[in-house]
């Protein structure tokens, strides 16, 4: 049992069910109606218990299958870095856009992202970055006349 | 029939061949050669990414654009998969099987020129098939009603979630959650919000862009940054010379690819089986056929010619359904039937006669597009095997910036770009737990259609849930849901067999496929 909680079906099983059944409740705030006059509520009640079943038998499945040699939840090597770095960077892009405009959006945006790779330097990400800012903008800004300023002073 | 087909085919051409359109096609199959070959970005990702640039453009020349980075894709693919043994492209990865034992024995170029005559008989066959079949089936689908729409989606959308890679299960799982996001924003017929949590920008919807580029864009990078070790260039130097087959490799590999193109057409009329399962399936039966089967893996020409004809006969033929009866069977159709709707053009059988610019169009830019893509690949070849060198570093933070940009451009909003990043968090954690998020967007696109189609039928039976059983169209549609379920539980009870497939993947697939989940 105590294998249990290293199978992915579990946790996969467990969030399905769970999903299904804030789904579920969730329906029955809006109206449900009848069949014939279903109300907005109907249709995601369905998919809720629907995804609380399929929830059940992945649950299941975990259940009675032997643990799969080598299975286990998280990737080999975890990626903390990278991970925050590509998360970031988006971020990154809204907080500098809505402050400094879309030059400042774009080189903070790739800069971050690029800190991400285990090889990458200071100088190489920010080299990128003034190399994507350059060409973006140019794309952006001038061919596609995306309404975002090239620079703002956002306070 | 033959007649219309030819004037209607006629007519696309000229659709086609507008100034405008040729250049939006020819943008489509460069970028998507490009990406294909670019280990680590996907033919998904790719469109996602072009999809709000599309919105400026009128709908023909979006829809050519972002078909031919489909299918541009898929030639760009077998070029990685040949000469890096980079499975990066899941159809493309059986091709590695005996395309790079003949890389190493120095006939890589010559793989990659049966590859280039392959793709484009599967291709040709593929598009002739959809001239013929779409109007077809569209003759028989404007007859059907609410109840018979809603069971054929039901099809359509088990199809796809079961068939495809990974668990059925999950994948229905990942169905029904990708309808559930479509179910997010007002509800089209009391106007009630739905799920938005009082967000405003949350009241029409999730955005169909912000949801595909967290899924095949952030979530994607999340799972391959750093997994790219150096790849090994030493075969890599290709020349266009090197391209022409010997007279041999010819005769052996011509009805390789015919038999190939058939396993494709006959995979594509399956909902939910695209190039990856055709590619698979074409490449044990070439096994089967021949008299050395022993002999592949070492470097067998027919190997690679029989899966390269079948991925892309089946490429095109994915189209059929996406554009007849407005069901899409994978991610990459999905999407593209997104940017339709958001075009304002409304999917279904009713498509071709109402926008048989759009449909013609396509089907003449098929042709156009496979030719400029021999045309492309032949003479530059060296260029695109240079491309292989471009290391993910550069590659994803520069994505990631027009993930953002282009997440924002949609609608104007910053909002969106954080609801990007949340869908890519989740998104990576579903991948995680062996979740495969294409059938998200499959659920996602059809779900608000299915929803409504639903209510109708029940809203005409006067709330009788036996009208799905009482038309015998639609009865006929669940009974094929019935057996599909069946036949899975069938499979999964003889369980070793199953296993003997999947041991003809090549080796070191099974570990880690960069962009893995990406068209299957």
């Amino acid at each position: 049992m105590e294998r249990l909680l290293e199978k992915k079906d579990f946790y996969a099983g467990l969030a399905m069910m769970l999903l299904g059944a804030g789904v579920a409740l969730n329906s029955t705030t809006y109206s449900l109606g009848t069949l014939m006059h279903m109300g907005p509520g109907m249709f995601p009640f369905i998919l809720g218990i629907l995804l609380i079943i399929i929830g059940i038998l992945i649950f299941g499945s975990g259940l009675m299958t032997p643990l799969e040699e080598g299975e286990r939840i998280l990737p080999e090597s975890m990626e903390w870095r990278a991970w925050a770095c590509i998360l970031a960077g988006p971020l990154m892009f809204i907080l500098f856009g809505e402050l400094f405009g879309m030059v400042a959006a774009t080189f903070m945006c790739v800069f971050v992202s690029a800190l991400g790779d285990r090889t990458a330097t200071l100088k190489g990400s920010a080299l990128l970055a003034a190399g994507v800012t350059v060409g973006g903008t140019f794309l952006f800004s001038y061919l596609l006349k995306v309404p975002f300023p090239l620079f703002r002073w956002g306070f | 029939m033959l007649a219309t087909a030819l004037s209607d085919l006629w007519y696309g051409f000229g659709v086609a061949l507008e100034p405008q359109n040729l250049m939006w096609c020819f943008v489509g199959v460069l970028v998507g050669n490009m990406v294909g070959v670019l280990p680590g970005m996907g033919p998904l990702a790719t469109i996602s990414i072009l999809l709000p640039l599309t919105f400026g453009i009128k709908p023909v020349g979006a829809i050519l654009m972002l078909s031919g980075v489909f299918y541009g894709a898929q030639y760009g693919g077998a070029i990685c998969s040949i000469l890096l043994n980079l499975p990066c492209h899941p159809p493309h990865a059986v091709t590695c099987l005996d395309g790079y034992p003949l890389t190493l024995q120095g006939r890589g170029g010559a793989a990659l020129g049966v590859t280039v005559i392959s793709s484009f008989v599967g291709a040709s066959w593929g598009i002739t098939e959809m001239i013929f079949l779409a109007p077809l089936l569209v003759r028989v689908a404007l007859q059907f009603g609410p109840a018979e729409i809603c069971s054929l989606m039901l099809l359509g959308l088990l199809a796809g979630s079961t068939l495809a890679r990974g668990s059925p299960l999950k994948g229905v799982a990942m169905t029904l959650v990708g309808l559930l996001l479509g179910i997010v924003g007002t509800d089209i017929e009391t106007g009630t919000p739905r799920f938005t949590f009082g967000i405003p920008s949350l009241f029409d919807g999730v955005e169909l862009v912000g949801l595909a580029l967290g899924l095949f864009g952030i979530a994607e990078f999340m799972k391959s940054v750093n997994q790219f070790s150096d790849v090994n260039m030493r075969y890599s130097k290709v020349g266009i010379r090197d391209l022409r087959p010997s007279r041999d490799e010819l005769r052996r590999s011509i009805p390789a690819m015919f038999r190939g193109t058939l396993v494709g057409s006959l995979c594509s009329l399956i909902p939910g089986t695209g190039p990856t399962i055709a590619s698979f399936i074409s490449y044990a039966a070439e096994k089967k056929f021949s008299k050395t089967p022993e002999k592949f893996g070492t470097g067998m020409i027919e190997g690679v010619a029989c899966p390269e004809a079948a991925t892309h006969s089946s490429v095109q033929g994915d189209f059929i359904p996406t554009m007849s009866l407005g069901i899409p069977g994978d991610a990459v159709m999905a999407l593209i039937l997104g940017a339709l709707m958001i075009q304002g053009i409304v999917p279904g059988p009713r498509l071709i006669s109402e926008h048989a610019d759009i449909f013609w169009g396509l089907v003449a830019s098929f042709w156009i597009g496979n030719i400029i893509l021999v045309v492309l690949n032949v003479p530059m070849i060296g260029l695109w095997v240079k491309l292989l060198m471009i290391p993910y570093k550069y590659l994803y933070p520069s994505a990631l910036f027009f993930v953002a940009i282009g997440v924002y451009s949609t609608n104007n909003d910053m909002f969106q770009v954080g609801e990007t990043v949340a869908i890519g968090l989740v998104g990576y954690l579903l991948l995680l737990l062996d979740f495969h998020p294409a059938p998200i967007l499959l659920g996602f696109v059809l779900g608000p259609r299915f929803e409504e189609n639903f209510r109708r039928a029940l809203l005409i039976s006067r709330g009788d849930i036996l009208v799905f059983v009482e038309h015998p169209i639609s009865a006929f549609f669940l009974l094929l849901c019935v057996v599909l379920i069946l036949a899975q539980i069938y499979v999964r009870l003889r369980k070793p067999k199953a296993r003997a497939i999947a041991d003809e993947k090549p080796h070191g697939l099974g570990q880690l496929i960069p962009g893995g989940s990406e068209a299957e």
